[in-house]
């Protein structure tokens, strides 16, 4: 996508030249890219229909080496972009064109797990699943399993505050860090947390948690292991009818109940994934439910037993129950590739993240089905229906005229209808730059300077990925002309989240 | 906004104006906590006329209140439909409110276990330093639109704006709970916790003091019998156990009972430090990561906890100049003060509550 000047950030007077000098002095030869044929492959992230070419990529492999690194773009006011595995949807690591992408791609080093104390201490480039499969020895995992796990790294979780499948029970990444060490956007160091389960002063490592590599570049981070269950199994259950599974969610944790992982497809979804892996899910189903339990061999028989009562009687057409482990696997397998599998019977797809009071998941599903009818594009619903986040997967073509501006227009009014149902317009992909215009629908003008101020903080000439996450005043005040009906100043004690 | 945050906001911006700092002030149950007020007596901003409970949807587990609202009456509110705030929060006392028991961000027994105060913060209502009414987070359980603020605000001591409301997540009651008793020596209790800890049992909540492990199994009935039977011990009768881990939790125990002139430290240690050689034997919660000790000179025992990797704080006691909380590392300190700045730039709110500089 062309970009409009707004979308690629405010500029910056950089001597780049002189950059690359400076930075040749304090780096290995290998680990400056200069070259427009290397600066290629780092031109965007997941969100693949935004490219923007870096000035620079710099790939230390030690801290003091991203030390040096900051402080010369610091000494020569370039803006730095952090960068783990691109594994991001939403553009939070795109370049800056006056910028240096700052890759942590190096810093891979698992550098301890303490299995006595049940923490991983490890660098920012180390994979997600690299840490469970570290700690498996011991009994232990590191809980948030993103469906990117294979390929996205911690401090890129850090960054985005990721999710997965299994938060509803064992939380967010925010939820199970200890310790962010990092350099500031001048090279400072700096620790947030540590290794006990609190620190003191304000709570700067919640802060961390989420932030979209706009506060400190990170570059070690603790996180907490939880002992792996003993068993785990998954309740399959097919609905002829939306409402129906999206009722069963509700009463399901109506009756007490928090599963170790709940999520919905509806049959766009499955259609696309069955043919792919064959995970075995009932074609004839408008909508299914993966429930997991896990615990004790006692626990998870208990609490499988109130699950399945909990179902049936919200009208399950059809209820399996993993009989074993690799089964378990195969069910989750058609959810944990959803996203790839709708990749392959649609030449591109924007995927959206917003986060709703569960009771309005039939309400959005229905409302989806209508804009469907409205944008002529097809859209498949995969959610972490156990927290209420959606992941609707419009599906295009870019190559047909018209079809992307569709598309986001399409995404553009979920994630609004996303606010007014009283949610929010991102629940674990962060906002990036694709989501900034939206940020206008869901704070007010004075909310996003405050956040501005907040970043000055921490990064007082707003260097550290410019240009993400927050949109200007002028860029708000141009959606809301454009939009219409989003009044300068909502009342400030209108239930808006 | 309504006609009394109407008042507050006109009353945040003359004292930003003429430059007389507020105190915010709840029931005032932890009066007792931070450092005192800076410059001597303040006007109180009594925050108790702001009350009630504003959304409630247990099949959502959020529960949204405004900061006046006694934090029994939401605890009772929770409990009708056997939900709670798992984090357990201490009121010490009966006049505790939300907005102050977020503010002070403290949590009780099964912190270890469930998580802190914090990480059930999901939105919050701020009235900042400029009079502005500002609403961040949300009420669902993902959300990471914007700056994660709400959390920030946990534990904040009001020192960056009045928490108007707050949504919290809530989780339901546990089927079953068992507590179980041993005689232990404290290096064997820490050992003991630890090993528990990295293993996929229920244990909620814990407790050494004077050779003496108490351990809180909650869950599944088949998950706390099963543990039961493999942890052994001796059980509590369900009464006495639960009046014990309330005095835990309201500090009614007699460990911190008294004379209350001696000073209560609270260390926060990674969970595997050995015991510390320090003078008095501690009282150990978390399974080894929250220490108390009564007595001790500053210097020492935040020596001992830093050496520890933890910090140190003066729980309760006159600090006599030597700080409250530990001190923080210089580029730690400034983003304090920028991010004080930030939200209260004329420092109307609580001066000096947290660190005297602020």
């Amino acid at each position: 996508m062309t970009m409009d000047s707004t979308a690629a950030g405010p500029r910056f007077d950089v001597d780049r030249s002189l950059l690359v000098a400076r930075l040749r002095a304090v780096l290995p030869p290998d680990s400056l890219l200069a070259e427009e044929e290397d600066l290629r492959p780092y031109e965007c992230d997941g969100l693949t229909a935004y490219r923007q070419l870096p000035l620079l990529v710099a790939l230390p492999a030690s801290e003091a080496e991203a030390q040096a690194v900051l402080r010369v773009c610091h000494e020569l006011k370039a803006p730095v972009v952090p960068r783990g595995a691109a594994t991001g949807l939403s553009g939070g690591a795109m370049p800056h064109r006056d910028g240096v992408v700052v890759s942590l791609a190096r810093l891979k080093k698992i550098l301890r797990i303490d299995p006595l104390s049940r923490t991983a201490v490890v660098q920012p480039g180390v994979r997600n699943l690299a840490v469970s499969e570290a700690a498996a020895p011991h009994g232990l995992y590191y809980a948030p399993d993103p469906s990117s796990q294979i390929a996205c790294t911690i401090g890129g979780n850090v960054a985005e505050n990721s999710g997965g499948v299994h938060c509803l029970k064992y939380g967010l990444t925010v939820h199970n860090v200890l310790r962010v060490r990092g350099l500031t956007v001048a090279g400072e160091i700096v620790e947030f947390g540590g290794a006990a389960l609190d620190a003191p002063g304000l709570d700067l490592l919640a802060l961390m948690n989420g932030s979209e590599g706009m506060l400190a570049l990170i570059t070690e981070v603790t996180v907490r292991l939880t002992p792996k269950p003993e068993l785990a199994q998954v309740v399959l259950a097919s609905f002829d009818d939306v409402t129906k599974a999206g009722n069963a969610v509700a009463s399901i944790i109506a009756a007490g109940i928090i599963p170790a992982g709940l999520e919905m497809m509806d049959k766009k979804a499955t259609h696309a994934v069955e043919p792919y892996v064959n995970a075995g899910y009932d074609m004839n189903a408008e909508a299914i439910l993966l429930c997991e339990s896990d615990g004790t061999p006692e626990e998870v028989a208990e609490e499988i037993g109130r699950m399945r009562a909990v179902l049936e009687e919200s009208g399950a057409a059809e209820i399996r129950v993993s009989q074993s482990e690799a089964e378990r696997l195969k069910f989750w397998a058609g959810r944990k590739a959803a996203f790839p599998a709708v990749g392959r019977i649609t030449p591109d797809y924007l995927c959206m993240d917003g986060t709703i009071p569960r009771k309005n998941l039939a309400r959005m599903l229905i409302a989806i089905a209508e804009m469907e009818g409205r944008y002529g594009l097809r859209c498949a619903n995969v959610f972490h229906a156990g927290d209420g986040n959606l992941h609707p997967l419009i599906m295009y073509d870019a190559n047909q005229p018209g079809q992307l501006e569709q598309a986001t227009a399409f995404g553009a009014e979920i994630l609004e209808l996303s606010v007014a149902l009283g949610g929010t317009i991102t629940g674990e992909h962060g906002v990036g730059i694709e989501k900034i215009v939206q940020m206008c629908a869901q704070f007010t003008p004075q909310e996003l300077d405050a956040f501005h101020r907040l970043k000055q903080a921490f990064d007082p000439d707003a260097r550290l990925n410019p240009g993400k996450a927050i949109p200007t005043a002028a860029r708000c005040r141009e959606y809301r002309q454009t939009r219409g009906g989003f009044p300068d100043t909502p009342a400030a004690d209108a239930p808006r989240f | 906004m309504t006609a009394l945050l109407e008042q507050w906001a006109a009353r945040v911006r003359a004292a930003a104006a003429d430059r007389t700092p507020l105190r915010l002030r709840g029931g005032g149950s932890k009066d007792f906590y931070g450092e005192p007020p800076a410059g001597g007596t303040l006007a109180v901003l009594d925050t108790r006329a702001h009350a009630g409970i504003v959304a409630y949807e247990p099949t959502e587990l959020v529960v949204t209140a405004r900061c006046g609202t006694p934090l029994a009456e939401l605890e009772a509110v929770l409990a009708e439909r056997g939900q709670t705030l798992p984090f357990e929060p201490p009121h010490f006392g009966p006049g505790a409110t939300v907005g102050g028991c977020v503010a002070a961000g403290l949590s009780g027994p099964r912190r270890a276990q469930a998580g802190a105060l914090r990480d059930f913060v999901l939105g919050a209502r701020l009235l900042d330093g400029r009079g502005e009414l500002l609403a961040f987070g949300g009420q669902v359980m993902k959300n990471v639109a914007g700056y994660d603020v709400p959390r920030l605000l946990a534990g904040s001591l009001g020192t960056l704006g009045l928490i108007v409301e707050v949504s919290l997540k809530v989780l339901p009651f546990a089927v079953a709970t068992r507590t179980l008793r041993f005689d232990m020596p404290q290096t064997q209790a820490l050992a003991t916790l630890n090993a528990w800890g990295g293993q996929p049992l229920p244990v909620s909540a814990s407790a050494w003091s004077d050779g003496v492990l108490h351990v809180r199994l909650e869950g599944a009935a088949a998950a706390v019998d099963a543990a039961t039977r493999k942890l052994g011990g001796e059980t509590l009768a369900g009464q006495a156990a639960a009046a014990f881990w309330q005095s835990l939790r309201e500090q009614t125990h007699p460990f911190f009972g008294g004379d209350a002139a001696i000073p209560l430290w609270r260390l926060s240690l990674p969970s595997v430090t050995p015991p510390l050689d320090l003078p008095g034997t501690p009282l150990i919660e978390w399974g080894g990561a929250q220490r108390w000790l009564r007595g001790g000179d500053a210097t020492t025992v935040r020596a001992a906890a830093a050496r520890a990797g933890g910090h140190a704080t003066l729980f309760r006691g006159d600090a006599r100049g030597n700080g409250v909380f530990q001190p923080l590392a210089p580029p730690l300190a400034q983003i304090h003060r920028r991010l004080k700045a930030a939200f209260d730039p004329h420092g109307v709110f609580n001066p000096g509550r947290m660190y005297p500089e602020f």
